[in-house]
Parts: C-alpha cells; structure tokens; sequence
C-alpha cells in the first residue's frame, strides 16, 4: 500500500505543480519532494522491522485478459534505489534555486513525473509495468532537456530520445518472447518469477538472444561503450538538473535493469556472453578515462568519468557474484550522490564565473575556501578514497570482477588511477594555483547551494565511515539474486 | 445492418436539403443518424441469432460491429470537425451526401460475407472518395490527386475483379464461407488459377490500404486532396478496407495461408522500409502523414499475417484501427485548425506551445500514440502486434519494425520539436473554434483513456 503511495505521491504532487506559478512551483515541488523523502523513510524502517511487510507491496489487476498486474514490491534492491531517488530529487530541486527558469511550473512538475516514473521502474515486480515505467521515464527528461537545454539542444535530445527507444523497443520484443514462453496453468503471465522460470527453461541459443535484446536496452542506458555516444553531449548539453536526473538516477535504471530483469532470467546467455559483455564494459572504462584526461569542459570531463564508473558497475554485476553484485550496487548509490555533487559544483562554476573551461579558470581555492573543501571531499568520493561513500563500492567492485578474471580486474583497476589522474589534475588546476582570468571573480556562494553541498558532503563521508546499514540490505538483497541465479 | 439503412438513408435526404431548403439542419440531422446508426449497430452486438441479409450477403457478426462501430465514431468526429468547413460553401450537401455513401460502402466492407458485397463495397466507398479529392475545383494539386486516385483505384479494382472472376471460376461459388468448404475438400488439388486470382486479390486490397510497392499514389493523393478529405482517407477508408482484408484472408483464405503469407511478408517489409524512411524526409506535414499511414498499413498487415496462426491477433487489429483513427483524426483536425491558408509545411507547427498550449499538448500526445510511446493507446497496439507476431516464424518481420519504429519516432518527434522549441514569426494566439476544439480534445481524451485502460477494449474484442 505506502508502494503504491510512493508512486502516485511525486504525480499528485506534479499535476498541483502544474497548477501554480512562479515561486510557488519550486516551493510546492521541495515540500513534495521531502515528503517523499520522508515516506521513503518510513518504507525503509517498516523494511528494517519487517521485510516482508504487507505494507510494501501493492497488487491491482491491470488487463486481466493479457495477465497484466500493477504489481509493485519494496524490495531490498528497490529499497535502496528508491531511497537514492527520494534522496536526490529535493537535492536537484534545491540545487535549481538559483537558477531562473522560464515557465517553472512546466519544469519543476515534469521533475516530479520524472521522479514517479523511476520509481515506478525500482519497484514494479510485473515485466509489463517496467516496461511501461522505463519508457514513461524517458518522456519528462526528454522534454527537460529539449526545453531547457543548452546549445544544439534540439537535434541532441533528439539523438538521445532515438537512441534509448531504439533499445527499448528490443527489449520490449525480448520481453515479449519470454511472456510467450510462460506457462501458469495454461495462461500466459508477466509476473516477474514466471517470466525468471520461463527464461530459465530456454535454451542456449534462445537464452542468448533474449540476452542482447534485453541488454542492449540496458547498455544503451548506461552507456556501456560502443552505445556511448549519445552520452556526453546530451550531459553537457541537458540543464544542470537534467544532467543530474540523467547520471544520479536515470542511469541506474540499466544497472538494476541488469541485476533484476536480466542476470536471474538468462543464466545460459550470461555464461555464453557474459564474458563480451564484460569485455565491453571494461574497454569503455579505459576509453572514457583516457577521453576524460584531455577534456577541457569540466562537465564535459565529469561525463566521461561517469561512462568510466557505470563501466565498472557494469562488469561488477556482470561476473555475477555476491561481491560483485553488491558492489555494484553500493558503487550506484554512492556514484549517484557524488555525480550529482560532480556536476552541482561545475553548474556553481559556471554560474560564478562565466566558464567551465578548466584552463580559463584557477586560483578560486584563494577566493572562496569552503567551497574548495566542498568540492574536494566530492572529488575524493568521487575516486573513492578510503572514508569515503566511494571505496566500499570500488573495492568490492574490482574484487568481484578478480573473481571473474584477473586480466579484466587489472584493466578495470585503471579505473582508480586513471580517475584520479583527471580528476585531482582539474582540481588542481581549477582550484589552485594563480587566478588565469582577472576578470574571473568567485564571491561566496548562496545559502541553498550551500545546503545542498553541505549535505552532500556529509553523506558521502557518513557513509564512508560506516556503511554497514546500506551495505546490510545490499548484501541481503543481492543474497536473494544470487539464489535465482544458481 | 440498421445502421447501413440508416445511413444511406441519410445519404439522400442529404442530397434533397438543398431542394427543400433545410441545409441548416443538415449537421444536427446528419450527427445523430450517425449516432443513431451507431446505436442500432450496437443492438446487434453478441446477438447469436442470425443476422445474415440479403441471401447471406451480408452478416453483422462481433468484429463487423466493432469496425463500424470504429468507423461511425471517427465519421462523428469527422463531420464535426467538417461542419463548419462548408458553411459558406455551396456544395455542402455534395459533400455530405458523398461521404455518406462512402460511409455506406465502408460498413459494407466490414460486414460481407459475399465477393460481389465485397466489391461493391469498395466501389460505393471509393467512388465518392474520387470526386472529393478532386473537390477544390480550382486548385490544380487537388485536380491531379482526385484524377490519380481514380486511375490507380480503378486499376485496383479491376485487378479485385480479375481476382474474384478466376475465384469463382475455380469454386464455383461467391460466397466466402462455400470457398473455405471448397478449398478444405479440394485441398491440393485446386487449379493454378484459384491461386492466381487469391494473389490477384491480395494485391488489390494492398493497393486500397497503399502497402508499398503499390503505395506511389498515396502521398500524392494526401497532400492534393483537402485536409478534411484526407483525413477522411486515412482513418475510415484505412479501417474499412483492414476489416475487409481480415475478413477474406482470415475466414476466406486462411487455409492456403503458406500460399501469400510470403508475399505479404514482402510487402510489409517494403512498406515498413520505404514508408518511414521516406517519411523522415517529408517537410509537408500530410505528405508526412501519409508515409505514416502507409507505415501503419504495414503493422495492420502483420496482425493479418501472424493472425493465421495466433488468435489473440484478431482483437489486435480492431483495437489498432482505434488507436490509429483516433490518434490521427486528432492530428488532422489540429493540422487543418491550424494551416488557414492552405500552408502544409512543419514550419506552421512552429511555436505552437506559445500559441496554444492545449493544442501543442494535444498534438504532443497524437504524435507519440502514432509513433507507439507508452501510455498512449498506440503504444498498447505496438504491443498487440508485437505479442502477435513473436509467436509466428516472421520475427525477422519484427526486428524489422522494431528498427524501422525507431525511424518511425524520428519524424513524429520533428513536430513535437517545432512545437515547443522552434519559434514562430507570428506571435498571435492561435484561436480555434469550438467544435474543432471538442474534436481535438474529445480525441486526445480518447487516446489516453485506451491507452490507460486497454483492458476495456480488449476484452470487449474478444472474438
């Protein structure tokens, strides 16, 4: 029941966003958005009490003759990605603030259904209302970004609306085969463990072309490389918020999609391809690393480190074992925050200073300290130095794909060099040194960005330090996909 | 079959309004025979007992309800949104009077059981249709497109009359249901000319719907002919002659499915092909539609192809035809609000989301159900065909849609790009009348609605 209140609460919010004007709008939409924060909350301690609670799951039939439910489950996986949604999204709200946008209601209520869909996409439990929630996700972030974009905006959402519905529309066919494959007492059904059971009696051959249709939809939402290249010019070219929606939350749609939809239901295909896919994964982190190093766009660079990451995560959850997994997804909540930390800082850049160019900028550590301090424990989770959100997920990360295959371990633990080569060299120059510019001038900055990066500067280490109440449900949560993997 | 009755009726009292000077009460006349029709058509629904008319010519079972149904509703919408089209005009009782007998020819269509009813049926349906897409007299384009139609659907139909002539000289009988009993007995055994007159007719009847190859005429036809005609072709005539084609390849010619299923296969992926990639190209926003429709024919035409073996595909193309007739009336009737001077261009789309809103929004939602976005109803028909054909051996048939939808939402989202992000050189509030409106909403509402609930419509088309 509080399931299906979690959905609908963001879309009630947005249809009275919709409705207002001005300030008003990113008012309504804050107080909305920590309501469901706090809602989220609730689900988490009911979930800690009791992880099977009534309360966390929702079943309504949707088109009965086609075996359609509105199944939706709080699990311990879905809790998680739940909890860093509801988290990020007051923190996207309130990063805006400064911000003028023209017709905000527009913008702040399609932030909202942006936040329903997502939701929507972590806890539907039948393979019909996951479809529909991922494709419904696109439609809001879609026009986000066309509305309010940057430069060229309108031919490059345009590339990324194609390019994802490309995927979708494959695994909606790969989804289709497998609903055609089930079997509940003579009626078909879209109940995830009957679409599990009907992919599982598949053979070889049918279990690997369920295995691409279905992955390549994920990969492209990731991007695992060579389906990147939507990636970083709709990053740069999205609003700040987009840009945030897209890599904290939006991206973790395909690593879930991975963990939930695709690892338990092909198990033969995953042993047959799992390896290429990997293999992909771990070449677009040394691609996307080394294409990181040069950029001179700051947000440009955090992009590509965000392909390095995801690539990661990526092979983590594809060598399919319990360190891998539950690295991966302790790496998605934790890339999740500091991402939006990450491109947060380069919007506060450019706003203060007119540039995102590193080379144009420098010296702002003498002009503003605590925003230096800011960035830099950001920057530090963001390379995952030990205390901080990061390491836990990279350490269990690069262990369980050493599991899979040192050689591929060896090339993904590029990841940590590479990473911090670009990322402490941009800081060093953004940051240190003389001021390049004269012009340039860095004052203090305001109250609610200040907000929000104090408060993401306290996760990142409260969850460095102890990390034990994330890392338990990850860990019992990946216990049960390991189950249906065996 | 009441509905048929009333509707010629309807016809010709059109035809006498401007004798007996009543033309101002010909909408409000016309609006509720059309419904009135459409009542009496549901009187009939699930009534098992027969309901055969003419010497079994004509038989008013479930599905031929449920196109009728389909067309009566987007011809409500149609004359609604025409109403005030041909106020001022005088040949309004022409045109109302031909479009009923059109509407006439198209429920028949959806209803034969017989190949004279079917040929008749696309003849009354076909014959109005010339004269309205030549019906701007003085406009050169819509000359052309009316004497192109007429050419190329007279050539159509003589190749349906060859057809049915080399049917029924090898069984011997008109009447569908004796030709299925004649191709069970003789199975095997039949002449050459039986198969050369079934593939006559398909191609015929694949010309009526513009699958490529034999799509040329189509966006010619689209783009001369007026926009309320053209809406009219691509919604009504695109229903009728799908539920004729299910009709006579399902009941008739199912059993010797291995014989054209192939070359229907060929067809579709010409027309999934060549349609949306020509589409991507148009700048004239009907020429647009008519790739689209075409695209469109290409779906429907899989429902037919998987249907042989996959019954659940039989609902699929009566809720299909919905999606798509509400779905496009909606973006003709927007199109035709908007373009007062007869400009077609994508450029009039530009900036509408400052002109109006609630037509941008509208417009926004018709787009993505045409292009198959969730959760509009199109979306839901995608996924019908979809589930259809996974289970037949032509998913080649279906990486290729999937591929060529893709393309598909390139050339929908081009609209909905000049809409909200392109800006416009005229800053005035687009106003449009309020029956145009009530269309255009009404439509929208209903492409939600379905789409939301599919389960309402696809339980009633169980068949």
């Amino acid at each position: 029941m509080l399931t299906a209140l979690i959905i609908l609460f963001p879309f009630l919010s947005a249809l009275m966003v919709f409705s207002t004007k001005g300030n008003t709008s990113r008012n309504l939409a804050l107080s909305a958005s920590i309501i469901e924060f706090i809602l989220t909350l609730a689900a988490f301690f009911i979930f800690k009490n009791n992880s099977s609670s009534a309360l966390l799951t929702f079943n309504h039939s949707w088109v009965q003759s086609l075996g359609i439910n509105f199944s939706v489950t709080i699990d311990g996986l879905g809790l998680l990605l739940v909890l860093l949604t509801t988290f990020l999204v007051p923190l996207i709200i309130l990063s805006s603030f400064k911000n003028e946008y023209e017709n905000p209601r527009s913008f702040y209520g399609l932030i909202l259904v942006m936040q329903m869909a997502l939701i929507g996409v972590f806890v539907a439990n039948d393979g019909f209302l996951f479809y529909v929630f991922w494709e419904l996700a696109l439609i809001p972030i879609y026009f986000i970004c066309l509305l309010w974009g940057g430069e060229n905006r309108s031919a490059i959402t345009f590339k990324f609306f194609v390019y994802t519905l490309f995927g979708s529309l494959f695994m909606l066919v790969g989804l289709i085969y497998l609903y055609n494959h089930t079997n509940v007492q003579g009626f078909k059904s879209w109940a995830i463990q009957d679409l599990y059971a009907a992919g599982q009696s598949l053979n070889e051959n049918q279990q690997s072309a369920v295995f691409w249709l279905i992955f390549i939809a994920f990969a492209i939402k990731m991007p695992i490389f060579p389906l990147h290249t939507w990636q970083p010019d709709t990053y740069v070219t999205a609003p700040t918020q987009g840009t945030m929606l897209l890599s904290g939350i939006m991206l973790k749609m395909g690593t879930f999609g991975v963990i939930k939809w695709l690892l338990p239901i092909v198990p033969l295909g995953l042993q047959k391809w799992g390896g290429t896919a990997i293999t992909l994964s771990v070449v677009g982190i040394v691609y996307a690393s080394i294409i990181a190093i040069s950029q001179k766009d700051f947000k440009r660079l955090i992009a590509y480190s965000s392909i390095a990451h995801v690539g990661l995560i990526s092979a983590g959850i594809l060598s399919a074992n319990q360190q891998g997994l539950q690295g991966a997804v302790m790496q998605m909540l934790a890339h999740g925050v500091n991402v939006v930390g990450l491109f947060f800082i380069a919007d506060i850049l450019l706003r203060h200073t007119g540039t995102r160019e590193i080379d144009k900028l420098g010296g702002i550590r003498s002009m503003n300290g605590n925003f230096a301090v800011m960035f830099l424990i950001i920057l530090l989770g963001s390379v995952a130095l030990p205390l901080t959100n990061g390491f836990v997920g990279e350490f269990l990360l690069i262990n369980g794909v050493y599991q899979y295959s040192a050689t591929m371990a060896a090339f993904a633990g590029l990841t940590v060099i590479l990473g911090a080569v670009y990322m402490l060299r941009s800081y060093q120059q953004i940051m240190l040194g003389e001021r390049k510019d004269s012009n340039i001038a860095f004052g203090s900055i305001a109250t609610s960005d200040k907000i929000v990066l104090i408060i993401i500067c306290i996760v990142i280490i409260a969850f460095g330090v102890y990390p034990k109440p994330l890392n338990d449900i990850a860990e019992e949560g990946v216990k049960l996909v390991m189950l249906n993997l065996k | 079959m009441k509905g048929l009755l009333i509707l010629s009726g309807l016809g010709i009292l059109a035809m006498m309004a401007e004798i007996f000077k009543f033309k101002k009460f010909l909408l409000p006349i016309t609006l509720l025979g059309i419904a009135a029709a459409f009542g009496f058509n549901l009187l009939e629904w699930n009534n098992t007992m027969s309901i055969s008319y003419f010497d079994n010519m004509i038989k008013f079972d479930n599905r031929a309800i449920a196109f009728s149904g389909i067309i009566l509703l987007t011809a409500f919408f149609w004359f609604i949104l025409a109403g005030n089209h041909f106020k001022e005009d005088t040949s309004m009782v022409d045109h109302y009077a031909l479009v009923l007998f059109a509407l006439v020819g198209a429920l028949m269509l959806t209803a034969f059981t017989n190949m004279t009813t079917l040929f008749l049926g696309i003849e009354i349906m076909s014959i109005p249709l010339y004269v309205l897409a030549a019906s701007k007299k003085n406009d050169l384009n819509s000359n052309e497109a009316g004497f192109k139609y007429l050419i190329m659907g007279s050539f159509a139909s003589a190749f349906l009359l060859f057809g049915i002539a080399l049917v029924y000289g090898a069984s011997g009988s008109f009447d569908i249901a004796t030709i299925k009993t004649h191709i069970n007995a003789q199975a095997g055994d039949l002449p050459l000319f039986f198969y050369v007159g079934v593939i006559f007719m398909l191609l015929a009847m694949c010309f009526k719907v513009s699958a490529a190859p034999f799509h040329f005429w189509a966006p010619d036809v689209y783009e001369g002919s007026p926009t309320l005609i053209t809406a009219l072709m691509s919604t009504v005539v695109k229903t009728a002659a799908f539920a004729a084609i299910l009709r006579l390849f399902m009941i008739g010619f199912g059993e010797i499915s291995s014989l054209w299923s192939g070359i229907l296969s060929g067809i579709i992926a010409l027309s999934l092909v060549i349609a949306n990639l020509s589409a991507a190209m148009q700048n004239n926003v009907k020429r647009m539609l008519a790739y689209s429709s075409i695209s469109h024919a290409a779906f429907m035409l899989m429902v037919v192809l998987a249907n042989v073996r996959n019954n659940l595909s039989v609902d699929a193309l009566v809720y299909y035809s919905l999606a798509y007739s509400v779905g496009s009336i909606a973006a003709f009737a927007i199109l035709y609000s908007i373009s007062k001077h007869g400009e077609e261009g994508i450029e009039i789309f530009n900036g509408l989301s400052k002109r109006n809103p609630i037509l941008a929004l509208c417009m926004t939602v018709a787009m993505l159900s045409l292009a198959g976005i969730p959760i509009t109803s199109g979306f839901f028909a995608k996924y019908f065909v979809f589930t259809a054909m996974i289970g037949t051996p032509y998913k080649w048939l279906l990486i290729l849609a999937v591929i060529t939808s893709a393309i598909g939402v390139y050339y929908y989202l081009r609209i909905v790009i000049a809409m909200y992000f392109k800006t416009s050189n005229q800053e005035q509030i687009e106003s449009v009348n309020f029956s145009n409106r009530f269309v255009i909403i009404a439509a929208t509402f209903i492409t939600l609605v379905i789409g939301i609930i599919p389960g309402f419509v696809a339980e009633m088309f169980k068949f």
